[in-house]
């Protein structure tokens, strides 16, 4: 699972705005990350934050009505402003995605095994029975098993985990270097998110396939996740190793997020969950400002009156980095 | 109680239009194929009201020495057909018999058709009877009925309006029954049964009320429908009758002088070419309006 | 294709005390919300009774059921759903009052509905506003707040903050417990997330494929789970805590919950079980009472101890 070598995708300064009837709507601001080989990076937030649009935007998913400015790097190639043709060669072969909903991304009027060699016929030239062998043995790679039967089967024939699972096996055809996950366990059952989980991980180990997982939910993240990345109404809030982030989550927005989460053990010592108040807001220009000092307990005058920079302590040496001006951690040590 | 106080917006003042109707206004108003349609049909529903008094002549009065008057002669402004007899009046008054035909025929389909689909979509067991009876409807032809109907009751306004909308009835009751199918289904019927609502009240206060706009819809596209279907009874002397014009009978009367007075059948088939056109485009404008997703 | 009656829920009893919290886990196809809905006689049972406070009401007609309507209300999971879009919050919160005769005119109805509103933390201003001008968790809000105008004995909540984030599911179950303990209704919580309940229950009912597998305090089914597939259940569900989540071992179940047309015979559980032997292919456990609680599994000896799934060597990857 370690990351190894040069980031394979390099976002920067990625701005997305969408035309509305009510205006223009700031969906994604200033937003910046890398991803190297094998890496599992985690994009976290709640529903509003951005985190789906900054996923499509990276292969040019987005509809027509937005406006995307910055770079999204893969390898040497730049993708905002590529023409179509490129970015749809891009899709198939170099960036693949898998959604939450595995009903609907899947024709079902096809069998798997032809879904499957579709994209491998269509981006990697590959004859139809080398095609074939290669569906059966994409299928054994994420665990369905007696693969050479099931490839001949419809959608419908196989359970929710069992078409993510087949999902994942069309994203990873072409042996993509990145692959985009939103919400790829949400629609599934907790024991069959487990094993969904696992599969993904042991990806990134086994092919070196970088990882952007999109998702809600931190227990995800602290199961996967070697890096997070939480977002807040379209800006990244704080960003660091996992384990780093979940011990000393500096910005407010994730101290709340994290205490929020119901945990074993917490109602018999008589604690509540902690609630974040108010509501995301829809922006249509982004603030020079915190975005989230309406909702903040710590915030004052300073919050209201220019927008933190996404920065690391002075004295951490790490990539840990929020974007705040009273850290949550630094409260803390005056605390004691 | 220590849960949080949500902040909400300010709330609108509860004297304006209640704030969902006023989205759909405002979509509406943003749709000017919309606008169009409704400019055209309140020229055409105004045209026909005030017919008496903006008619210059009697529909049926005609002027043996003039006939065949080309449009913009002097006192003739949409000229005049084979008896003299004034376009411009007769399109006035044909514009309100066909308005008529067109508004009955859809009233009816609604009065049966509504509660019928409410009732196959709610009541399983009307389902299959009710169904297999408006799959009878479909297979009766049309045109049959209202021969038979006129040979019966005699060819009038009147009969072809209940020809028309008995025609438009199974339309209507599968489009309800789907909605009615969809929304039972719903949790906020659930919720409202669990309280001990009964069906009635189910279907008048929940059903009803969000099946409207796709009634709506409905009732917009048949009534050109009935326009049209209204031009063909009276084409084939099953409808009004002379010497009282609708645009379908003056359509019919001007086939044998198309070619030496052309004006005599377009004038009237551009009318009703416009009012079915109005009546599509305002109904497409209305569904998209009354659709809260439909904002983009 | 099988057509004919599906069997959801099989011989499944539950009893809820008066002002206790009953949280009914289970996962997509276990029959939990076809419970809920039989308790709240949207659906009668085939057999068996529903009985509230001492009386039978299964088989009541619809006259008959009305006093008792206003015992039970039931919170669903999509407020997108589950209020009407057409009505006011006003109208929506007030019709439980219209509907089982609760207020005598037009202004008690309005005054209680402002109540209802303020208790759930919204503002009575809020009755004029309609269903889609508002968020998931104020939605939400509104549904509970028409749940309890009627003050029932007993609340069905159905999943009532799954379809929420993070933040406002926090919020929402930290209202619905205060309600619980200030109102004292009797609920029943019906979730797939086992980390929800763990805050809010007294007793927890475990669910799998239509049966009842395993029934007990709360504390006897979170920190000593006796059927291997409530172990598998608490331990497939990541914790929010990288360190612990990594460290600890978690069971992978092989296969899928099988359809509920055709539950395998015996142990409706045997063939994702881990530890199944011969004799749960074909003999139905029943459920037993044991020292910990109640259980459905021949493993399980009386004394509540038995064999723990979490500690069995973990299946490979690529085989699941």
């Amino acid at each position: 699972m370690t990351a190894q070598g040069e980031p394979v995708l390099t976002v920067r300064d990625l701005r997305v705005t969408f035309r509305t009837d009510d205006g223009p709507v700031s969906a994604v601001d200033s937003v910046s990350f890398d991803v190297r080989p094998g890496e599992v990076l985690a994009v976290v937030g709640e529903s509003g934050c951005g985190k789906s649009v900054t996923a499509m935007s990276i292969a040019g998913l987005l509809p027509p009505s937005a406006t995307v400015t910055g770079s999204v790097r893969l390898r040497d190639q730049e993708l905002v402003g590529a023409p179509e043709p490129t970015l749809r060669r891009v899709r198939g072969a170099e960036v693949a995605y898998v959604f939450q909903e595995p009903m609907t991304s899947l024709n079902p009027v096809f069998t798997v095994g032809s879904q499957i060699t579709e994209t491998l016929r269509i981006h990697q030239k590959l004859s139809r029975k080398q095609a074939l062998a290669r569906a059966v043995e994409l299928l054994a790679l994420v665990g369905i098993p007696s693969p050479a039967s099931r490839v001949g089967a419809y959608p419908h024939q196989f359970s929710g985990g069992m078409r993510q699972r087949v999902m994942i096996a069309m994203a990873l055809a072409c042996d993509p270097a990145v692959l985009v996950a939103d919400e790829p366990t949400t629609a599934l059952d907790v024991t069959v998110q487990a094993a969904v989980l696992d599969l993904l991980r042991d990806l990134g180990t086994r092919l070196g396939t970088a990882i952007v997982l999109i998702t809600h939910d931190l227990g995800v993240v602290a199961d996967i996740a070697d890096r997070v990345l939480v977002m807040y109404a379209g800006r990244v809030v704080e960003t660091g190793p996992t384990q780093e982030l979940f011990d000393a989550p500096r910005h407010h927005y994730t101290l709340g997020l994290l205490g929020a989460v119901p945990t074993a053990g917490r109602r018999a010592a008589g604690g509540r969950l902690q609630e974040i108040p108010g509501l995301v807001p829809v922006l249509h220009e982004q603030p020079d400002a915190c975005t989230f000092a309406e909702r903040c307990p710590a915030a004052d005058e300073q919050c209201r009156a220019g927008a933190p920079a996404l920065e690391p302590r002075d004295t951490d040496p790490t990539t840990h980095r929020a974007a705040c001006w009273h850290p949550a951690d630094a409260l803390l040590t005056k605390g004691r | 109680m220590t849960a949080t106080e949500i902040v909400t917006p300010p709330a609108p003042d509860p004297g304006a239009t209640p704030p969902r109707r006023r989205a759909a206004l405002r979509r509406l108003r943003r749709s000017p194929l919309g606008i169009a349609g409704f400019a055209v049909l309140a020229v055409a529903v105004l045209a026909s009201v005030l017919a008496p008094v903006l008619a210059p002549y009697s529909p049926a009065q005609v002027h043996f020495d003039a006939p065949f008057q080309i449009p913009g002669t002097v006192g003739f402004a949409l000229g005049t057909d084979d008896l003299g007899r004034d376009v411009l009046s007769r399109i006035l008054f044909g514009l309100r018999a066909s308005l008529e035909v067109g508004v009955l025929a859809v009233a009816l389909a609604l009065v049966v058709g509504v509660p019928l689909g409410l009732a196959a979509g709610y009541f399983r067991a009307l389902d299959a009877v009710i169904s297999r009876f408006t799959d009878l409807m479909l297979a009766f032809p049309f045109l049959l009925l209202a021969v038979g109907l006129a040979a019966i009751r005699g060819p009038s306004l009147g009969n072809a309006a209940l020809a028309l909308g008995i025609s438009q009835i199974p339309g209507m009751i599968r489009v309800v029954r789907s909605e009615t199918f969809r929304l039972k289904n719903l949790d906020f019927v659930a919720a409202s049964l669990v309280d001990g609502a009964s069906d009635v009240w189910v279907l008048g206060r929940h059903v009803l009320p969000n099946a409207l706009s796709a009634v709506i819809v409905q009732a917009t596209v048949a009534i050109p429908q009935a326009i049209i279907g209204e031009s063909v009874l009276s084409f084939l002397g099953l409808g009004i009758q002379p010497p009282d014009p609708s645009l379908g009978t003056m359509l019919a009367d001007a086939q044998q002088y198309a070619a030496q007075a052309p004006w005599t059948a377009v004038v009237p088939g551009l009318a009703i070419m416009l009012v079915a056109l109005a009546f599509n485009l305002f109904g497409d404008a209305l569904r998209d309006a009354l659709d809260p997703r439909s904002s983009r | 294709m099988h057509f004919g009656p599906v069997r959801a829920v099989d011989g499944v009893s539950l009893r809820i005390e008066r002002g206790r919290v009953l949280a009914l886990v289970g996962e997509s196809g276990s029959g939990k919300s076809t419970v809920g809905r039989c308790v709240v006689r949207l659906l009668a049972p085939t057999s068996g009774t529903v009985r509230l406070a001492g009386t039978d009401v299964t088989h009541l007609s619809r006259r008959a059921l009305r006093p008792h309507r206003r015992e039970v209300s039931i919170v669903f999971q999509d407020p997108a759903s589950s209020l009407d879009p057409r009505l006011s919050v006003g109208d929506i919160v007030g019709e439980p009052l219209r509907l089982l005769g609760l207020a005598s005119s037009r202004r008690e109805r309005e005054t209680r509905v402002g109540d209802a509103l303020e208790q759930v933390g919204l503002r009575r201003q809020v009755a004029q506003r309609y269903p889609h001008e508002m968020s998931g968790g104020q939605r939400q809000r509104v549904s509970i707040a028409r749940a309890l105008v009627s003050s029932p004995r007993l609340l069905v909540a159905d999943e009532p903050t799954s379809a929420l984030d993070v933040s406002v599911q926090a919020s929402v179950l930290n209202l619905l417990a205060d309600l619980q303990r200030d109102l004292g209704f009797a609920c029943l919580f019906i979730t797939h997330d086992l980390s929800a309940v763990e805050y809010l229950a007294d007793e927890v009912a475990v669910m799998y494929l239509g049966t009842l597998v395993e029934q007990g305090s709360r504390e006897a089914v979170f920190d000593s789970p006796s059927h291997p597939y409530t172990q598998a259940l608490l331990s497939a569900a990541p914790l929010a805590n990288p360190r612990e989540q990594r460290a600890r071992r978690r069971v992978l179940l092989s296969g899928e919950i099988p359809s509920p047309t055709a539950p395998p015979p015996g142990c409706r559980f045997h063939t994702r079980c881990p530890v199944a032997v011969e004799r749960c292919r074909t003999e139905v456990p029943l459920l037993r009472t044991t020292a910990l609680g109640q259980v459905a599994c021949h493993l399980v000896a009386d004394d509540g101890s038995g064999p723990d799934v979490r500690q069995q060597q973990p299946v490979p990857v690529g085989e699941g």
